[in-house]
């Protein structure tokens, strides 16, 4: 934590401040708002190493002495809550399983909130809860406890869905931000942007035609392939909110290195670059849901990018960068332009409400 | 993507800063000024200033709307919003730019205010006619590019009786914001600001054309360069200013000719015309008061117009004393010669609106070009 005193302009008001849409947004604000008011509060090692998921040791009496334990929780209040490639309840799952499965466990367990408005059509909800259903049993999850509340109208947005995940960590094997060398590669398993982009298509006062489906999907099947081949892989992290960029920044500042890309590397689709062409966005920034990132040894770079090109889930996987001493723990771009750019973390929001 | 990437060609790209390196002479300093926050942008986003010799510099100029509004016009539309209770529609990038005491209309919407994002103002007619109980308000800014859309929304909203519908209008023009710049003392007499020439405004000029410019390149013996906002454009613009020098040539050069005529868009023009008249004076952070540089909304459509139609306090807020967003939008200093930056004044804690649109110098050397400045500093 005493490295990342600086990291912030001004601390945290908990005095006058309220909160602000920017503190959901994946950037800055709302590291800031976990490290100053969640982590104090909450303060213990599972939660400070700050990873998606906490990995926690079973006590010896639990018969499985070196085993660990991964559990994630992820809240998701989108809007829509039906989309191009998926909606809530099938996101809620896929989030989740995600944030598990990153840590190179095997998901197993989830846990449902559900947050109901008053007056919802129920028949909507059974659409939504179908959906979870298949997308846990293609994960292999069960779903095995709940919570439901209702509010009164208004006072909701039709379904908030909370999941908790519990996974099982393989004996042996630790992914961490602390296993990153300078030198290492950086791969993504596909293209960028879109999940965001297929949201924004739907807005208000923005909607445009695309053909763009969101790329939602839980990603175990790829994940246990990779670290069953390539168990020296240093991490994974799938880039949600805040896209690429705020997830590297995320690494770089853990691992103490900095990261250079290859723009001309990143795979992002042409229909996806022209709506963020003409909506201002940068897609490095645009959320996703169905994709990893993973930084390998440089020597085990193109055999785990062979591995991950032969599974439809990484079928577009390529090699967008490499890991660098840097104390500053920037992300710079090579533009295909030619020149060099940083890649900041997002400040404020991009878009509220994408997950 | 077509009609898009052929302007981000790296090949081409190696080409014209071959040819720059080449004919720039090493005992010249080119000092050119690109008006547009726009070009700023894609100087950092693509990393142009690599591809530049030593001896070729760019200054960024005050062509960022968000930016050159001063702190009393961002009071005011708080103001409308949370005093008159109005639904106030504006652009994303007004959104945290810091009015009196850092507050701004993010902080405003977090307190209850009702402040929508829009991307046009033609939604912001529209949330009018939805919401037909609330005084809707649109927080016009920009310059000759976002005009004509504000002017069009502005009779449609006569032409269909909307009654509860009004612009803060905040548009400004090009043209005399330029002659501001030439005539400033550290640019005539003091020779703080080493201008060699402008590349002119992208899309501004698709709709003034290329004949305004010809007064600068003649009375202050300037080349101006017009370009496109793509990188190569960029790229080729430097070029040809470069070329002007050093032929000692001052003229208005087309390098956007894609978009751009001699006259511009006389469509455009006229409906502004029709719509908005000159202000004698107008504040722009930075410039200060600027003779003849913004417009209002003409008496006869003073109906839409929200300065008419709501008492406004008048603000006496001023930019925060160690900011250094005025000289830096005169050319005068950069980024990182403010003691504030990437200290007290950060993309997330704005305290100067340089700092916080993109196409702010100071948010585009935060977000692209911080690196440049750590290098610097190791080789130091």
């Amino acid at each position: 934590m005493s490295a990342n005193k600086r990291k912030y302009t001004q601390s945290l008001d908990l005095v006058q401040g309220k909160v602000e849409m920017a503190h959901g947004a994946g950037g800055k604000a709302m590291a800031q708002l976990i490290e100053q008011l969640f982590i104090r509060a909450f303060d213990n090692p599972a939660l400070n190493v700050q990873s998606d998921q906490a990995m926690l040791a079973l006590p010896d009496t639990a018969g499985l002495a070196s085993g660990k334990i991964v559990m994630a929780t992820d809240s998701h209040v989108i809007s829509p809550l039906f989309f191009p490639g998926g909606d809530i309840g099938s996101l809620s799952v896929h989030g989740t399983v995600n944030d598990v499965v990153m840590s190179g466990a095997k998901a197993l367990y989830l846990s449902v909130g559900f947050i109901l408005e008053e007056g919802f059509p129920l028949a909507d909800l059974k659409r939504i809860v179908d959906s979870m259903a298949f997308a846990a049993r293609e994960a292999g999850v069960a779903i095995v406890t709940g919570d439901t509340k209702v509010v009164e109208k208004g006072n909701g947005d039709g379904v908030f869905i909370n999941t908790t995940g519990i996974g099982v960590l393989p004996e042996g094997l630790e992914l961490s931000t602390d296993q990153v060398r300078v030198g290492d590669k950086v791969l993504v398993s596909g293209s960028l942007g879109d999940h965001g982009v297929a949201i924004m298509s739907l807005r208000e006062n923005l909607t445009f035609e695309t053909t763009i489906e969101s790329d939602s999907q839980s990603l175990d099947q790829l994940v246990a392939r990779m670290i069953d081949r390539i168990p020296d892989i240093r991490c994974m992290r799938d880039p949600t909110r805040g896209g690429l960029a705020a997830t590297l920044n995320e690494i770089a500042g853990q691992a103490d290195v900095g990261i250079q890309l290859q723009e001309e590397a990143i795979p992002v689709k042409p229909q996806v670059r022209a709506a963020c062409e003409f909506l201002g966005l940068d897609p490095l920034y645009v959320a996703n849901e169905g994709k990893l990132i993973v930084i390998c040894p440089k020597q085990r770079a193109d055999e785990l990018l062979a591995l991950m090109h032969d599974h439809p889930q990484g079928a577009d996987a390529a090699i967008i960068g490499e890991v660098f001493e840097d104390p500053n723990h920037f992300v710079q771009l090579k533009t295909s332009f030619g020149g060099m750019r940083m890649v900041d973390w997002i400040s404020g929001e991009q878009l509220p409400r994408i997950c | 993507m077509k009609y898009v990437d052929e302007y981000r060609d790296g090949r081409l790209a190696g080409h014209i800063a071959e040819k720059i390196r080449l004919e720039a002479r090493p005992e010249q300093q080119y000092a050119f000024m690109e008006f547009c926050g726009g070009h700023t942008h894609a100087i950092f986003r693509y990393g142009i200033p690599d591809l530049l010799p030593d001896n070729v510099k760019m200054i960024h100029g005050p062509g960022c709307p968000v930016c050159v509004l001063p702190v009393p016009r961002i009071d005011a539309a708080i103001e409308l919003a949370v005093v008159h209770k109005v639904i106030l529609c504006s652009y994303g990038d007004m959104m945290r730019v810091p009015g009196s005491d850092r507050r701004s209309l993010l902080k405003a919407k977090a307190d209850g205010a009702d402040i929508r994002m829009v991307y046009s103002c033609a939604d912001a007619l529209g949330i009018a006619q939805d919401n037909p109980e609330r005084e809707v308000v649109f927080f016009a800014i920009g310059f000759e590019t976002t005009t004509p859309p504000t002017a069009l929304v502005i009779r449609q909203a006569r032409q269909q009786g909307v009654k509860n519908f009004s612009v803060f209008c905040n548009h400004v023009l090009t043209p005399s914001a330029i002659s501001t710049i030439l005539e400033s003392p550290e640019v005539r007499d003091m020779g703080i600001v080493p201008l060699k020439g402008f590349i002119g405004p992208a899309h501004v000029s698709t709709v003034i054309g290329s004949q305004p410019y010809e007064y600068f390149a003649e009375e202050y013996q300037k080349p101006v360069v017009i370009a496109g906002f793509e990188p190569l454009d960029v790229l080729q613009a430097i070029l040809m200013l470069i070329r002007q020098v050093n032929e000692g040539r001052a003229e208005v050069e087309n390098e956007f000719v894609r978009a751009v005529t001699k006259d511009g868009n006389m469509k455009a023009k006229s409906l502004v015309a029709d719509i908005f008249e000159l202000r004698p004076e107008f504040e722009w952070r930075g410039l200060g008061l600027v003779p003849y540089s913004g417009l209002r909304i003409k008496k006869e459509y003073g109906f839409y117009d929200a300065e008419n139609r709501f008492s406004l306090i008048a603000s006496t807020g001023r930019d925060h004393k160690a900011c250094e967003c005025p000289s830096i939008l005169r050319g005068v200093k950069t980024p990182k010669d403010c003691k504030l930056f990437g200290k007290g004044c950060t993309p997330e804690n704005p305290v100067g609106s340089c700092m916080v649109s993109s196409e702010g110098a100071c948010a585009a050397y935060y977000s692209y070009g911080r690196h440049q400045q750590a290098l610097n500093n190791q080789k130091g």
